[in-house]
């Protein structure tokens, strides 16, 4: 009986490594991304033409570039164009384009008690923060949070005195956010992505949209081989070079979510 | 020849008191005593399952170890067939073709038609037997058995007397531990009789239970057992 | 009450849809928490053993030690080997991160003191059974102890079964040194834990029962088991 469980994991182990022979990359991108059913939209027909395996690590945008700093991924694809900038400056990557943007909403409850609807964001917030209507908010490093840091301080409001009582920060990923502002029935800033597929919108609604400080972009950059020799640096730019490219491009437009196109390509040629 | 064995002052915590015996190849002997007089511990003693708090425990002659065997009151038997049993016995002690000698084991206390069953499934009698096939297997010069019918129905125990009265025919030196003074009777050729932790009284069968030297011993005979 | 039912339905028609990607995740799974267990096994039983027989300065501190780590919190096992297996960290050369050798690592040494805490309870108890009867046979410790090891193996069934429970339930390592990767480390705690956060609650409950129902199964089987060889060996 012993024996046949040993065999067992004897065959499992080689399973393992047979699928390791394929052509492979590990991009590092953020849940939101993911979440919104991209690249389960784009890679296949990446993978169809170059047979390379995109291999996605999805975290916080942080994250991301922390995973490409330590030399465990080839290729970051985030949207916080600040730190990423940083991070060639410092050295960590090299290559980055802009690839394509999508937008940011404030989502809330449909009777939006603080009165935030409108196409004015910091007014918006504003209102929220008079109101002391519970908001809640990433607070985990992520693109999404850094703008939305980004939008309190131009509203001239500091949340984290709220911090307790109607500012929440759920130090987690857009859909568990999301769940928390259902719950709850507050206030969050979301992307549009994930707030299309997201099932549990409870008595949310969307309130401000189509501010362009809304806008949101992503960078694809590449780990920087010479820090680490071990990334796949022709694999890696094929794959740049590809996401970027008018085919790219158009698989990118190409992805709707109910008839509504989530991201916006706008790499430059 | 690993006997005479000679136990010098031995003492083990607070149960025996310091013994000096010997004992030689021959007679059957007898340890009796009532329940908590330190028989057990020491059949242990002389066996080598317990080390002596203080004293020495000496056999004669070479690799004493290999041609001792003991059998416990309650049978120790792994998951195996009854005949795996007594081969794993013969593997440790390194005998050539230890199937076949199994199978004669097995063969002399009546238990080869169980060959081939699970051990732990036999009767408690049975198990017993198996044991004692187990020890005969091994072919010991000394045989130590602790109380063996004690947890057995009378006609089981009837079995494993004639098993031991067989063992000592053919020359094997035993040792066993009993209260049951029938048992002794039948069985013996002198008694040690242990009182207390002590050795109290060693003398021929006959002459133990017809005219016992000590008071506790005549007292045991007698039935009157003494609280300890 | 209203999402439960959902679940349910969910759980059916992923099953009944045969539906490739969840046939992929749960074959995943098992190949994975069933290696882990395989390899916990191997090494803790004998560990178990040796500790339970064994005679050492230390004994009783290691034994609330091992006891102590049945706790382990799978997300620090999970960050601790993923520094270990870093690029940045000392094994980085050896390229197993993100994959699933990564999380039968991450799992095997949560479950090894599982299983070797549990079977040193089960030795000691039998060993105060057999030792007195294997040392007269003349057994060496060693080989005495592997041969109670052996004898018990039955109700070791049960350690090996706690072994598996832990592994097939956490997702805290997983996650972290697997990277929940599409079609290559993704697994059913994994895919819980994304599509409750996506929101997609029935969906997320059905995989639940997916799973509840599988590791139910295997603990049915593994008791069929140790009935029948009660009915045996006694």
């Amino acid at each position: 009986m012993g024996l046949t469980r040993l065999l067992l994991a004897a065959l499992l182990c080689l399973s393992f490594t047979a699928q390791a022979q394929q052509k492979f990359i590990t991009v590092a991108s953020t849940t939101s991304t993911e979440q919104s059913g991209l690249f389960k939209h784009l890679l296949p027909a990446f993978e169809k033409k170059t047979g390379i395996q995109v291999r996605v690590v999805a975290l916080g945008t942080g994250q991301a570039i922390d995973l490409g700093k330590r030399g465990d991924a080839d290729v970051a694809f985030v949207h916080d164009q600040e730190a990423e900038e940083k991070a060639v400056a410092e050295g960590a990557f090299v290559d980055r384009r802009e690839v394509m943007y999508n937008d940011f909403i404030v989502v809330g409850p449909k009777s939006d008690p603080a009165k935030a609807k409108g196409r004015e964001v910091v007014a918006a917030l504003k209102k929220i923060s008079e109101a002391k209507a519970p908001f809640a908010s990433r607070g985990d490093k992520s693109g999404t949070h850094s703008a939305e840091r980004r939008l309190w301080k131009e509203a001239g409001v500091d949340p984290q005195q709220g911090k307790g009582s109607w500012y929440r920060e759920t130090g987690s990923g857009m859909g568990p956010t999301l769940n928390t502002a259902s719950g709850m029935n507050a206030y969050a800033l979301a992307d549009r992505g994930t707030w299309l597929s997201f099932k549990n919108r409870g008595d949310l609604a969307i309130l401000v949209e189509g501010d362009k400080r809304l806008f949101n972009q992503y960078g694809v950059m590449l780990v920087n081989p010479e820090k680490h020799p071990n990334v796949k640096k022709s694999e890696g730019m094929a794959f740049i070079n590809w996401v970027t490219s008018p085919e790219g491009q158009k698989t990118i437009a190409d992805y709707k979510i109910g008839g509504e196109q989530l991201f916006f390509p706008n790499a430059k040629q | 020849m690993i006997l005479p064995l000679r136990l010098e002052g031995v003492t083990y915590r607070r149960i025996i008191e310091p013994l000096t015996l010997e004992l030689g190849a021959g007679p059957s002997t007898i340890i009796l005593g009532a329940n908590g007089a330190g028989k057990s511990v020491l059949m242990r003693l002389m066996h080598g399952l317990l080390a002596p708090t203080h004293g020495k425990v000496s056999w004669s002659g070479e690799n004493p170890r290999r041609h001792q065997a003991m059998v416990f009151q309650r049978p120790v038997m792994l998951r195996r067939s009854a005949l795996a049993n007594v081969v794993y016995a013969l593997k440790i002690a390194g005998v050539a073709d230890a199937h076949r000698a199994a199978m004669g084991a097995l063969e002399e206390v009546g238990l080869a038609h169980l060959a081939r069953r699970s051990a732990r499934v036999l009767s408690g009698g049975e198990q017993q037997r198996l044991a004692l096939a187990r020890a005969w297997a091994l072919h010991p010069q000394v045989l130590f058995l602790d109380e063996p019918t004690a947890s057995l129905d009378p006609s089981a125990t009837r079995e494993i007397e004639a098993l031991i009265r067989a063992f000592d025919a053919a020359g094997t030196k035993v040792v066993m531990a009993t209260h049951n003074l029938g048992q002794a009777r039948r069985l013996g050729d002198e008694v040690l009789f242990i009182h207390q932790g002590r050795l109290v009284e060693r003398a021929p069968v006959d002459q133990f239970f017809s005219k016992p030297a000590s008071a506790e011993a005549a007292a045991f005979i007698k039935g009157e057992l003494p609280w300890v | 009450m209203h999402s439960i039912l959902e679940a349910i339905r969910a759980a059916v028609g992923l099953i009944a849809s045969g539906d490739a990607t969840l046939g992929e995740i749960v074959l995943l799974s098992l190949s994975v928490s069933l290696s882990a267990v395989a390899l916990a096994t191997l090494l803790g039983l004998p560990l178990g053993a040796a500790i339970a027989v064994g005679r050492f300065p230390g004994r009783r501190a290691i034994i609330v030690l091992l006891n102590a780590l049945m706790g382990l919190p799978p997300v620090v096992v999970g960050l601790v080997v993923y520094l270990l297996l870093s690029r940045a960290g000392p094994l980085g050369e050896l390229g197993l991160l993100f994959t699933p050798v990564a999380m039968v690592i991450a799992q095997t040494i949560l479950i090894l003191p599982i299983i070797a805490a549990l079977c040193r309870q089960s030795v000691e108890d039998a060993w105060r059974e057999y030792e007195e009867q294997l040392r007269s046979l003349g057994a060496e410790r060693a080989g005495a102890a592997l041969t109670v090891l052996w004898d018990i193996r039955f109700s070791l069934l049960t350690a090996v079964l706690a072994g598996l429970g832990r592994a097939s339930a956490e997702v805290g390592a997983v996650m972290i040194v697997g990277g929940n990767i599409d079609g290559v480390t993704r697994v059913m705690t994994t895919t819980i834990a994304l599509e409750t956060s996506k929101g997609d609650l029935p969906l997320a409950l059905g995989l639940g029962i997916v799973l509840i129902a599988i590791v139910l199964a295997l603990n049915a089987a593994a008791y069929l088991v140790k009935e029948a060889a009660q009915r045996r060996y006694g």
